[in-house]
């Protein structure tokens, strides 16, 4: 009687499977499609009737055509130069390692404090406010600080750009910090009695439970910072004075925006793939690590 | 110095500082092997007496004795197998990791570990689910690899609230004769709370009846119909004629007058515990 509850599931997956894929696919292609022709509605609208919001005109200017924003991708950057998307792609990599080194700080950082707050009610009245008081400092106020705090004392190989990789954790380790505390808190009192009635060490109810419990909370903050991350590694490159990421050709293409603004619309682009690559690489890893009921995945 | 698995002196419990008085004057002797049930309305404090005995809340006054030592030392020893209503599985391990959780704990190799698995998988006749997760069973045999997990380090004493209350009737009594068969075959002593007469009836030695708050025990009934128990036995004029005893001591202590809520006694707890 037992055994045809899983074989029910096993035939016809793969097929069922190809279809979901191709379904995903077209809605992707929906929505892209959807956006590109809002885009060029509102841009054929505003020229046709002259449409001015108060100092903003439309033209090709101040919102070019997307396909000249892309095609801008596949021109040199400067005459004899590289294509652009090579110097973007290289200078995304660069941004993605800022990135990815704060991201992995600040997680681990905000999953440090969380625990050590799960596990004191007068810690987390004590400190909680000032890390959501951290929160309210604009970023870009405490950068100039960062770097000439910490930037002196980074080893050679993170020499110049390890204070943008802490600019980065600033803005990671805060979704993880709350959302993890709560995970941890998440964990059934039920389960927990029974952890108690095993004579379990807290550092085993930690580990089997209370962690296992939060992981859907811990992924859903993941997501957000993920792209905080990449974010925070941009608006850091400024103060920092770090040329070679997206964050200085930002600068680098701001300054050209009134003779090619293609430029610096295609590097937004490219700075949005980035962000968008660093959610979908957290969500690969939810997919691997978290195993809950299908209901219960978040 | 005496034989009593489980003794229960003077057992006063009263929660918070407004005094709700859970329990009062609680006396109880359980004997090894002994199927103890725990009956009465809502609220009767029925499983804060179960969790007292487990040492999970503290009594406010009176003394526990297990095994002839504090219920503190006794789950320390990890003298207490126990089993919710809700089966409190753990969804991201597989059945087998479920129930191998307390081996786990106590240190136990993972040879060991696999072996004892594989005996209690049979013991609950789930053998050959040992990788599928709980979400992939069924509600009954969710509550069967809890009672396995329950069992696996061969605790003293069984610790059961309302294990079977959200099963449905036909599931229910199937798992009755099932946890029989368990507890012959494993010769613990089991301590089982619910809201059931007849299965109170059908499966224990005997029957403790408690008033509603504050709780107290209004009456015991010594259950002597045969064992092995079948299906058969709910067919019996004994049974009917246990069941009209248990009935009557419950209404004589007022059992059927209250209509409590039921999750008060939850809440309380969960205060306690500072869940």
């Amino acid at each position: 009687m037992a055994a045809s509850v899983v074989a029910e599931r096993a035939p016809a997956e793969g097929g069922r499977r190809a279809r979901a894929v191709a379904l995903q696919a077209g809605q992707l292609l929906a929505v892209l499609g959807g956006l590109w022709a809002l885009w060029e509605a509102f841009k054929w609208v505003g020229e046709a009737t002259e449409l001015r919001l108060g100092n903003f005109q439309v033209n090709d200017r101040t919102l070019p055509h997307l396909h000249d924003i892309v095609g801008t991708l596949f021109e040199p950057s400067r005459r004899n130069g590289p294509l652009l998307i090579d110097v973007l792609f290289d200078a995304a990599l660069f941004t993605a390692k800022e990135a990815a080194l704060g991201f992995a700080l600040g997680a681990l950082f905000g999953f440090s404090i969380a625990v050590v707050l799960a596990h004191s009610a007068l810690l987390q009245r004590g400190f909680l406010p000032y890390i959501v008081a951290s929160q309210t400092v604009p970023i870009l106020a405490i950068a100039p600080m960062v770097v000439v705090w910490v930037n002196p004392k980074m080893p050679p190989a993170l020499k110049d750009w390890g204070a943008v990789a802490v600019i980065a954790a600033y803005l990671t380790f805060f979704p993880v910090a709350i959302n993890t505390l709560r995970g941890l808190r998440s964990a059934d009192p039920r389960a927990l009695e029974l952890m108690r009635s095993y004579a379990s060490s807290t550092w085993a109810v930690l580990w089997k439970v209370r962690v296992p419990a939060s992981l859907p909370y811990l992924f859903a903050a993941l997501k957000v910072s993920a792209t905080a991350s990449v974010v925070g590694a941009i608006i850091g490159e400024l103060p920092a004075s770090v040329q070679d990421g997206l964050g200085g050709a930002i600068l680098n293409f701001n300054q050209y925006y009134a003779s090619a603004p293609t430029r610096l619309w295609a590097t937004n682009l490219v700075a949005a793939a980035l962000g968008i690559s660093f959610f979908l690489l957290v969500v690969a890893a939810e997919r691997i690590v978290v195993r809950r009921a299908p209901e219960n995945v978040a | 110095m005496n034989e009593a698995v489980v003794r229960l002196e003077n057992v006063t419990k009263q929660f918070g500082a407004a005094g709700v008085t859970a329990l009062q004057d609680v006396d109880l002797d359980i004997g090894p092997g002994e199927f103890v049930s725990l009956i009465g309305p809502s609220g009767c404090g029925k499983s804060t007496l179960l969790r007292i005995v487990g040492d999970l809340i503290q009594p406010t006054t009176g003394e526990v004795v297990v095994n002839g030592k504090s219920a503190h030392q006794a789950r320390v020893d990890r003298d207490y197998g126990i089993v919710f209503q809700d089966s409190v599985l753990f969804d991201w391990r597989t059945v087998a990791k479920n129930i191998g959780l307390p081996l786990e704990l106590a240190g136990w190799s993972g040879g060991r570990r696999r072996a004892r698995v594989q005996e209690m998988l049979e013991l609950v006749e789930l053998s050959g689910f040992e990788d599928h997760h709980p979400w992939q069973l069924s509600g009954g045999m969710q509550q069967r690899v809890s009672i396995a997990r329950a069992l696996s380090f061969e605790p003293a004493l069984l610790l059961m609230d309302e294990p079977f209350g959200a099963l449905d009737e036909m599931t229910r009594e199937r798992l009755n004769l099932e946890l029989l068969r368990i507890w012959e075959a494993s010769g613990s002593t089991v301590i089982f709370v619910t809201h059931s007469i007849s299965e109170a009836v059908f499966l224990s030695t005997r029957v403790v009846v408690m008033s509603p708050r504050p709780g107290r025990i209004t009456g015991i009934v010594d259950v002597d119909l045969p064992q092995p128990r079948t299906t058969r036995t709910r067919e019996e004029p004994r049974f009917a004629e246990l069941i009209r005893e248990v009935r009557q001591t419950l209404r004589a202590g007022g059992g059927f007058e209250a209509d409590e809520d039921d999750h008060e006694e939850e809440r309380l707890i969960a205060a306690e515990e500072g869940l």
